[in-house]
């Protein structure tokens, strides 16, 4: 396979928020730990990890627009240059597109059409936009619509359309497909693929994984705040295959792998063990799991286990 | 600068603004006989180490009076917000807890009030209550309770639909029993700082409507009664009989303000982030 | 509408309650004044018949309340006139003050509060939000009495009281008059109006800077002068002009205490003599008629949304 151009490389990212605790201690919540993802033109990343791990702090971190008592650490390379926030700044809404959950993401009191083209009233933006909503079977009537006015199928189509209002090498989509039927995410889904064939750079952040197995080339499995593993979805054709004991335990509660689920939760933030977040769920656990472990290549992918 | 920790300064806060506040009332207190004091031989004096806030017309120290004046304003206004604020529990819970009617029937009286001028409100309920000290507490406690009563209601409406409130209702737990160990420790915040932000109201309320005349009588040393009477002497210059009594008001005001936001920041388990 | 009627109904009856028990008794205090003395015997005859001892209260309201259906607020003792006209006069002088400090606070309260929003703990936000705290904690006579020394006594540029000049013939005065003496209060209710406003649309800001779709607006590389115009300005005018409908009630009792201090002759002032000196036909009249704009008010914010809010006036009930 040829080498292709990566677009997006993140580099043992994290991401903090200060908190009170009871009392007057001021503490520091590390929400995202040693996040490592890559992403190379034309395909498409899936990071996997349950709701409520904090997957959405990652396109804000890309984007720039994390919450102001947010601590972001670890590189961004975006192109092959250190994405600063003066190249965020530039970027975003351009090069690097975000497709939010919902249309809540979308300005109740302005119409669809203007608040696609962002307020601009010239003629090229009304266009690009005219030709997006033909590609889309959107009617012309939809753009002087407010967001409350759309259906249901309307919706997606319409928040995919303001990722293309630029030129896109990155689209990162955040859990774009909440609560929908399984007909409507493989269209969604079919958005996203057609514009990576296209040859933007994905990244699909969900915590679905049977979702992210039928559409994405690779698959990054997240575990409270940590990525755990890297790999082809092919990988996930067998459980051998696989590299990590949490990436394995999701193969078994897939339906066809007969829906077993491992005992225990992910821990919280505050209480997370030393080393691997995962060992105090993991049959092969020993006390080396309690040191720092390193992210490391194993057969064509990566993995963050001393015993895979 | 030191930087202190959010938590902290806020406590700070809090405790300043009490600690002045029930210091000024003490002492205002201590005072009241000495702030009726005339003496001729000095009167109409400019402020000066002697005389902080300047004398009047009748040689009487502006500062003593002052806080005399401030210390029967948080007096009365604690005593009215206290009325006021019962009342707001009171009649919030009926409204949310005796069915539709009473619902309504307090909606309308919250309405009723609402639709008067605060100020002519007070002004046609110290009429009613023969003006004076009785006018100006009911006056007060009358028009204050409302807005505490809606968000009383609003919150006791929410607890009944509350999950655990009706679980606790299937085990047979008694009504009384709800009220007190369920949504007494739930409401109690709210009303508490309610009542504490309603004291800067009360207190400015009092004032106002002491100084159009419908308050405390002109022999008391009232802030309302101090400043209606500066301004007879405003053209002749006396500025000091104006400036200093409602500069201290106001400094007043903002302290209970400060107290009671800093007890909201303070209770509010959504601020741990600030 | 109905309902409206209805509280302004309430509105008369709590009025009307609140002077009938009054210990105050209108005739007895008015007695030995001039007013009741230059009356004449049928005009005291026809009052004691209107406030009569042993007509029982519920019949003497309705007694009222019928003439005031018909336009007859019945006679002020103090200014010896019906009341439809003291209050005519009266309501004139005060709405050029009310309209202008509405409109003043208005504008400025929601560009400042717009302003602090954009950036919560911003230096600007902080010198916004404590300047609007104080002025919130400041009775708003002292207020006037503040302006006043500065304005009239110490740089001697505008007059001290009174809505035209004293002396001078009602024909001879000119708007220009009017206006020089209109200053000091308008300006003084407009700062007092402020306040609120200001904290409102600041509190509506910051929620709509930490909303879903300014994140996204962000995200797509609008910058915070877009967001503002395109997003903040749209979402935060609806329930800004709401609040400042509802808040006529407000710029009334504000200037209840303002035109005292400055002796402007609306209907403030009107109120607080009236209040004083017994005369409780004209403190009736005044009540409602406040109501009526208090409601007023209350009415058009509501409607208002109707007509801004296109969740409300293309999609039904939805809200």
């Amino acid at each position: 396979m040829k080498e292709k151009k990566t677009v997006l490389n993140i580099r043992d990212f994290s991401v903090s928020f200060e908190q009170y605790e009871r009392g007057f201690h001021k503490t520091v919540l590390p929400v995202i730990r040693n996040l490592d993802v890559t992403v190379h033109e034309g395909e498409m990343v899936a990071v996997v990890g349950s709701s409520g791990s904090g997957k959405s702090l990652l396109a804000h971190g890309i984007l720039g627009i994390l919450p102001y008592n947010a601590t972001m650490g670890g590189e961004i390379w975006y192109d092959g240059e250190l994405l600063t926030p003066k190249r965020q700044k530039m970027l975003r809404g351009n090069e690097i597109v975000l497709v939010p959950q919902s249309i809540a993401f979308l300005d109740p009191l302005m119409k669809i059409g203007s608040q696609i083209r962002k307020g601009k009233k010239d003629k090229a933006s009304k266009a690009r936009l005219d030709k997006i909503f033909e590609g889309y079977h959107l009617k012309e009537e939809v753009q002087g619509l407010y967001p409350f006015e759309l259906s249901g199928g309307m919706n997606r189509r319409v928040l995919v359309s303001t990722a293309l209002m630029g030129n896109p090498k990155l689209v990162i989509a955040d859990e774009p497909t909440p609560g929908l039927h399984m007909d409507m995410v493989r269209r969604v889904m079919s958005h996203f693929r057609e514009l990576a064939d296209k040859g933007a750079g994905v990244l699909l952040i969900t915590h679905d994984l049977e979702q992210a197995l039928e559409v994405a080339d690779r698959v990054v499995v997240f575990y409270a705040g940590t990525t755990v593993e890297d790999a082809a979805a092919s990988d996930f054709q067998a459980q051998e295959t696989l590299r990590h004991p949490y990436s394995k335990a999701l193969w078994r509660a897939l339906p066809q792998n007969g829906f077993q689920f491992i005992k225990g939760t992910q821990p919280y933030v505050k209480e997370l063990p030393d080393g691997c977040p995962f060992g105090p769920r993991c049959e092969y656990c020993t006390a080396e799991c309690q040191k720092e472990i390193a992210y490391r290549e194993v057969q064509g992918g990566r993995v963050r286990c001393v015993h895979a | 600068m030191i930087r202190l920790n959010g938590r902290i300064k806020t406590v700070v806060l809090f405790g300043i603004a009490i600690i002045f506040l029930i210091v000024v009332t003490m002492v205002g207190a201590f005072f009241s006989e000495a702030a009726m004091v005339t003496d001729f031989s000095r009167k109409d004096l400019a402020p000066g180490a002697r005389y902080l806030f300047g004398t009047d017309w009748l040689g009487r120290d502006m500062f003593i009076r002052t806080l005399t004046g401030l210390s029967m304003s948080i007096r009365i206004g604690i005593l009215a917000a206290g009325v006021s604020s019962v009342l707001a529990l009171l009649l919030g819970t009926l409204a949310a807890t005796m069915g539709k009617a009473v619902d309504a029937a307090i909606t309308w009286v919250i309405d009723l009030v609402m639709g008067i001028p605060h100020i002519l409100l007070l002004i046609l309920i110290s009429y009613a209550f023969g003006k004076g000290f009785k006018g100006v507490v009911i006056g007060v406690a009358l028009t204050h309770w409302t807005s505490l009563a809606r968000v009383i209601r609003g919150e006791v409406l929410q607890l009944k639909e509350a999950l655990y409130i009706q679980t606790a209702k299937k085990l047979g737990v008694s009504n009384a029993q709800i009220a007190w160990k369920h949504m007494f420790p739930h409401l109690y915040p709210q009303f508490l700082v309610g009542l504490i932000l309603m004291f800067p109201h009360a207190i400015l309320h009092e004032a106002s409507i002491t100084f159009l005349g419908f308050g405390l009588p002109p022999e008391q040393p009232a802030i309302g009664v101090i400043l209606s009477e500066s301004m007879k002497y405003l053209a002749m210059g006396r500025w000091w009989l104006a400036l200093f009594p409602g500069l201290f008001l106001v400094l007043t005001v903002i302290l209970f303000d400060v107290a009671g936001e800093s007890l909201r920041k303070l209770l509010d388990p959504g601020s741990v982030h600030k | 509408m109905i309902r409206m009627l209805l509280l302004l109904f309430f509105v008369s009856v709590a009025a009307f309650t609140l002077v009938s028990v009054s210990p105050i008794d209108p005739l007895q205090a008015n007695v030995g004044q001039a007013a009741l003395g230059a009356m004449s015997q049928e005009q005291i005859a026809k009052l004691s018949e209107y406030w009569g001892v042993g007509i029982p209260p519920v019949e003497r309201f309705f007694a009222w309340a019928g003439d005031f259906f018909r336009g007859d607020m019945g006679m002020s003792l103090l200014y010896r006139q019906p009341v439809t006209k003291v209050i005519g006069v009266k309501l004139v002088n005060s709405l050029w003050l009310m309209a202008i400090a509405w409109m003043l606070s208005g504008i400025v309260g929601f560009i400042l509060g717009i302003l602090s929003g954009i950036r919560e703990g911003s230096l600007l936000d902080r010198i916004i939000k404590g300047y609007s705290l104080v002025i919130a904690s400041t009775p708003a006579f002292w207020l006037a009495l503040v302006l006043l020394m500065v304005f009239a006594v110490w740089l001697k540029v505008l007059p001290i009281g009174l809505s035209v000049p004293i002396g001078v013939e009602a024909s001879g005065v000119t708007i220009a008059d009017r206006i020089q003496h209109a200053i000091l209060p308008a300006i003084t209710l407009s700062i007092t109006g402020v306040a609120n406003i200001t904290l409102h649309t600041r509190e509506k800001m910051i929620e709509v800077m930490e909303s879903d779709y300014v994140l996204f607006a962000k995200a797509r590389g609008e910058s915070t002068y877009r967001i503002v115009k395109n997003h903040a300005l749209r979402n935060v005018l609806l329930p800004a002009l709401t609040l400042q409908f509802a808040s006529i009630s407000e710029i009334f009792g504000g200037s209840v205490l303002v035109e005292q201090v400055f002796s402007y002759p609306g209907l403030g002032q009107a109120a607080v003599t009236a209040g004083l000196g017994s005369d409780v036909p004209l403190l009736l009249g005044i009540t409602v008629i406040s109501a009526v704009f208090v409601f007023g008010g209350n009415l058009i914010a509501n409607l208002l949304y109707g007509v801004i809010d296109p969740r409300i006036r293309r999609g039904g009930s939805r809200a």
